[in-house]
């Protein structure tokens, strides 16, 4: 692809970027950072086209390192953040549960 | 493997690339943030998959193998992991994704022909170089392995001058001539660059910090999409640096901070150190008896966890208590801070995980009226968030920082390990008011015994 396609759309990409998440509570801070961090483990098909083009050992060596790293921030990143809001779901699980039982008790 | 033609790959990208947009976009919203998340996965596994069927590669099952260890590694940790020590475990995350992309830069140099190829590599190794020795340093603060304070020392602005000099000299040569051991080089003061710019932030702006470092990781890896003209790398990784900047400021905005004054002003002169000066004048100490009557005659009790809470796991002693309050009439709220816990939002979590009851948790504005109207605050485990000095003394490292208004309260008690100070390392003088009572203690131990004296009544 030609440079100037590459810059137009990575323009696009950074206003797509800021509008997605300009109106998010501060509940989801956290949760919202864990899942771009694991977005960005995407590295992992840079590191693996490189790996797959390696000729010499070493840089085979360096680049299994890259892919190493790379899955760890994807997989890693994805499983934390679902334990996270996993959390969220089972508080509302809780809340109807209690509501129930705040209605039985009087 | 070479069996998608490049308009199929092209596709696939395209459709993992939409997938990561309605990720960002359904984790901005508690309804439908659980499936964004998933969404995120599944157009990685797209894009992982379709790099396989469409590139022709070598090394196939060492790649595999890789993959393997990789996920064997993070994917128990993040299962695993307390919800307390969640943060460092995402700054982790982050750096080795910075280092990722570090070493892809590296590695393609040879290839390079082009200077603005070139050039895109070398922002790439400084990016990604800084976001992997910076998240290093926030995970050894926020797991205490170092000291939590703001590290300063003398000719520190002129060091760090310095390497950021070095590295812009290095990142020009590496541009005109393509050197690989001034590659290395550039990658050796990426780190040192990073190390020196988190070192002096102060513990309670790490959260922030990350969220920045976070950002870079996600611009290194658009610029290392440009490298290997991949739109997939180029999308995702501005995706995140975009919403990683936004996301940084309203963290910021939520503590009261800037971006610039968090980084920059421990070299402007220490504005994010904290005082320490430690006071001799007396506290009023209690038993768990006395909270326990206070509480139990009370109209209405507002509970304000912290960090000590949820070091301690007393989330599930804290909701059980609030039930016995509320069992007797008493009405119970949870205050809940912004930026409570270690990140904004962790608070949430953490109470979540004890099934306390979503109707319970107030945010800061809907409560902070309601203090007035409160016989008893009992902070729980928390210091810097219901600290005064945020609103009364200028000097302050914390001051601006919105807080939960406690003093108002007519009674104020404080579940404390210790006097030692909060995280940002500042005195609270609300402990020294005259309707405070302080009780000594883990924040479950103590609790538990206040719950027991309690349901005595």
């Amino acid at each position: 692809m030609d440079g100037m396609s590459l810059l137009t759309i990575t323009v696009l990409a950074v206003f797509v970027g800021f509008e997605v998440v300009s109106k998010v509570s501060s509940t989801l801070h956290t949760p919202l950072m864990s899942g771009a961090n694991a977005i960005h483990g995407i590295i992992l098909v840079g590191a693996i086209i490189v790996a797959g083009q390696a000729a010499d050992p070493w840089v085979l060596a360096v680049a299994l390192l890259a892919v190493v790293l790379a899955t760890a921030n994807l997989v890693g990143g994805f499983v934390v953040t679902d334990r996270m809001l996993h959390m969220f779901h089972a508080r509302k699980e809780a809340g109807t549960r209690q509501a129930t039982r705040k209605a039985d008790g009087k | 493997m070479n069996l998608l033609d490049p308009v199929w790959t092209s596709l696939l990208y395209l459709v993992a690339a939409v997938f990561f947009i309605l990720a960002l976009r359904g984790l901005s919203s508690p309804r439908t943030a659980r499936r964004g998340n998933l969404i995120g996965a599944a157009g990685a596994l797209i894009a992982v998959v379709t790099v396989f069927l469409s590139s022709r590669l070598e090394n196939i099952p060492w790649i595999l193998a890789a993959i393997v260890v990789g996920s064997a590694v993070a994917a128990p940790v993040a299962r695993r992991v307390k919800m307390t020590q969640m943060p460092q475990l995402v700054a982790l995350f982050n750096g080795v994704g910075g280092g990722a992309a570090a070493l892809v830069a590296l590695l393609e140099l040879s290839h390079a022909g082009d200077p603005w190829v070139r050039l895109a590599i070398v922002f790439t190794l400084l990016v990604g170089a800084v976001s992997f020795a910076g998240s290093g340093v926030t995970f050894a603060k926020l797991q205490e392995l170092m000291t939590t304070r703001p590290v300063v020392f003398p000719g520190l602005p002129a060091v760090m001058a310095a390497v950021l000099l070095a590295a812009v000299a290095a990142a020009a040569a590496v541009v005109f001539t393509g050197s690989l051991p001034l590659a290395s080089l550039l990658l050796v003061l990426g780190l040192a660059a990073g190390i020196l710019l988190v070192l002096p932030v102060g513990g309670a702006d790490v959260p922030i910090v990350i969220s920045l470092l976070n950002a870079f990781t996600g611009l290194a890896v658009a610029a290392s999409g440009l490298v290997l003209g991949n739109v997939l790398l180029v999308v995702a990784g501005t995706l995140v640096g975009a919403s990683g900047t936004i996301l940084t400021r309203a963290m910021a905005a939520a503590m009261g901070r800037s971006v610039a004054g968090i980084l920059f002003g421990a070299f402007r002169g220490g504005s994010t150190a904290g005082s320490t000066a430690v006071s001799e004048r007396p506290v009023r100490s209690s038993s768990a008896e006395d909270v326990a009557v206070l509480l139990g005659y009370a109209q209405r009790v507002i509970i304000v966890p912290g960090y000590g809470l949820a070091v301690a796991q007393g989330q599930h002693t804290a909701a059980e208590l609030a039930l016995a309050l509320e069992s007797r009439g008493i009405e119970v709220d949870f205050a809940i801070h912004p930026v409570a816990g270690r990140m904004p939002g962790h608070m949430n979590v953490l109470l979540a995980e004890a099934n306390v009851p979503y109707e319970s948790l107030k945010e800061m504005g809907e409560i902070n009226p309601e203090f007035k109207t409160a016989d008893v605050a009992l902070v729980v485990g928390a210091n810097d968030v219901v600290n005064p000095a945020a609103k009364t003394s200028a000097g302050s490292p914390i001051y601006g920082m919105p807080i939960l208004e406690v003093a108002e309260a007519r009674q104020v008690v404080f579940l404390k390990r210790s006097m030692r100070p909060g995280f940002a390392g500042i005195e609270n003088d609300l402990l020294y008011e005259p309707q405070t009572s302080l009780l000594f203690g883990d924040a479950k131990d103590s609790l538990a015994q206040v719950l027991g004296a309690v349901k005595a009544l």
